[in-house]
């Protein structure tokens, strides 16, 4: 269509001027959109009660939704499954193989888990859940890895704290609405999570990738020992996530590491389990944190 | 009044509609995010994008150039992005597009597709690196279905706001 003819107003000073304030204004927007960045990178929370707002406005329709149909996540993957299904076929033959041996191991090494156990009568860490919800929405137009879950402060979750499904990791509380908290998926870009390989405790770092891999980098990055098929488990390092949550699978190795895909995909779990936070330590050092921060807030 | 003893000459829709109706379908395509669908890579089109550029396109009077920054903040809070790039991303298209509608003679459909493409690559891309900038430059390939979807759907969506818009004007 051709631009209206209102963009010509002749010889009118008034109109001249009105159309070129509304251009500087429009610039002056992005310059605010630039501060308002520089914002939100200075201060990743200093937003979150617009985001919480949001969320819970739109929490009655996404909870109904999620209730009637379940998340919907997987089209994109039986549509993939399509195309290479011939490939896959035959590496998930191999994989299962594989796998047999290795829950056989796993099987041998839970029992001897247990009798030890009984020998030196530990207590086992009580790792109670703290709530089950679902995942009620995602941030699925965006390259964060965000999810919605459907509980949030009223029932006790607190920021910190990681949901798991029964397949492996979700992810973290990220931020806290009263009946909805945002999860940092363990494929965002922004979350590095500390691992260990299943076999032999090789400490590494897996850091999301955007689209349900992760990063997988050894502490010791003189040699590269990870091999497909490896399975990764959080360490407790940091003390966040209790050690032994199985997370991803490695699928290819790299120059500096490997690459592994997430073994609970956020969009075909039913529901998902919020814990608490591993260790005291780290909670004690949130909160310091956060006192401080109030108290910097305060101070200015 | 009664429909019989309205004028049935040089009727007015209310006001409220003309100017409210393309705003609102801009924020639903926004909070179309609240829906549950989870997936573990981008792949949902940016729907406030699309509807805010078919209204741009189909409309060039309409919108004043400072729109782009009330908009994005709305897109900005329900898609998950660090407040402020859809803000800026927004304001940006909104004054290279007015800028290009003061060069340009005529449009076809074809260029305001074409147009507006380059616009979904450049917002999606720039809220890839915005996230992320100098690691994400390795994982843009990650965006190309969810570029192409948005370009394909674009059409589609431009004919429902036809549909809105005739419904908008008419009397």
């Amino acid at each position: 269509m051709a631009p209206p003819t209102n963009r010509r107003p002749g010889f009118s000073k008034r109109a001249q001027y009105s159309i070129f304030a509304s251009y500087l204004l429009g610039i002056l927007g992005a310059v605010v959109g630039l501060l308002l960045l520089l914002i939100s990178f200075i201060d990743p929370r200093g937003f979150s009660v617009l985001r919480t707002i949001g969320a819970e406005a739109t929490a009655p329709i996404s909870k109904t939704l999620a209730e009637a149909t379940g998340a919907t996540g997987s089209a994109a993957d039986n549509i993939a499954a399509y195309f290479n299904a011939a490939s896959k076929n035959a590496a998930m033959k191999r994989e299962l193989e594989k796998n047999r041996v290795e829950l056989l191991e796993a099987k041998a090494i839970k029992q001897e888990n247990e009798r030890l156990k009984r020998l030196l009568k530990l207590k086992e860490e009580t790792n109670d859940s703290i709530g089950i919800a679902r995942l009620i929405s995602s941030t699925s137009s965006s390259s964060r890895r965000i999810a919605t879950l459907g509980i949030g402060s009223t029932s006790g979750v607190l920021v910190g704290q990681p949901v798991r499904a029964p397949e492996g990791l979700i992810g973290r509380v990220l931020e806290t609405g009263p009946t909805t908290a945002r999860i940092l998926l363990v494929s965002d870009g922004k979350n590095v999570t500390p691992v260990k390989r299943a076999k032999d405790e090789l400490p590494a770092f897996a850091t999301g990738r955007g689209d349900g891999t992760v990063d997988v980098r050894p502490i010791n990055i003189s040699d590269n020992p990870f091999e497909p098929g490896d399975l990764l488990t959080t360490s407790g390092s940091g003390g966040l996530y209790s050690p032994g949550i199985p997370i991803a699978m490695v699928i290819e190795k790299t120059d500096t590491g490997a690459i592994a895909r997430l073994l609970a995909n956020p969009g075909n779990v039913g529901h998902v389990i919020v814990q608490p936070i591993f260790q005291a330590e780290t909670v004690a050092q949130i909160e310091k944190a956060e006192s401080e921060a109030a108290d910097s807030e305060e101070a200015e | 009044m009664a429909k019989g003893y309205r004028s049935t000459i040089n009727r007015q829709p209310s006001k409220l509609r003309i100017k409210a109706v393309p705003p609102i379908t801009v924020v639903c395509g926004s909070v179309i995010t609240a829906l549950p669908i989870i997936t573990d890579h981008p792949i949902l089109p940016p729907m406030g994008l699309l509807v805010v550029l078919a209204w741009r396109l189909i409309r060039p009077g309409y919108w004043p150039v400072w729109i782009g920054f009330p908009l994005g903040l709305i897109d900005d809070i329900f898609s998950g992005q660090p407040i402020g790039s859809a803000v800026f991303l927004w304001s940006t298209v909104f004054v290279v597009l007015d800028t290009l509608d003061r060069k340009a003679i005529n449009r076809d459909y074809w260029q305001d597709w074409f147009i507006a493409s380059v616009a979904i690559a450049f917002v999606l891309v720039g809220g890839m690196l915005i996230v992320d900038f100098p690691r994400n430059l390795l994982f843009l390939d990650v965006l190309i279905p969810q570029i192409l979807l948005s370009i394909l759907l674009y059409p589609f969506i431009t004919r429902l706001v036809g549909a809105i818009d005739n419904w908008r004007v008419s009397s």
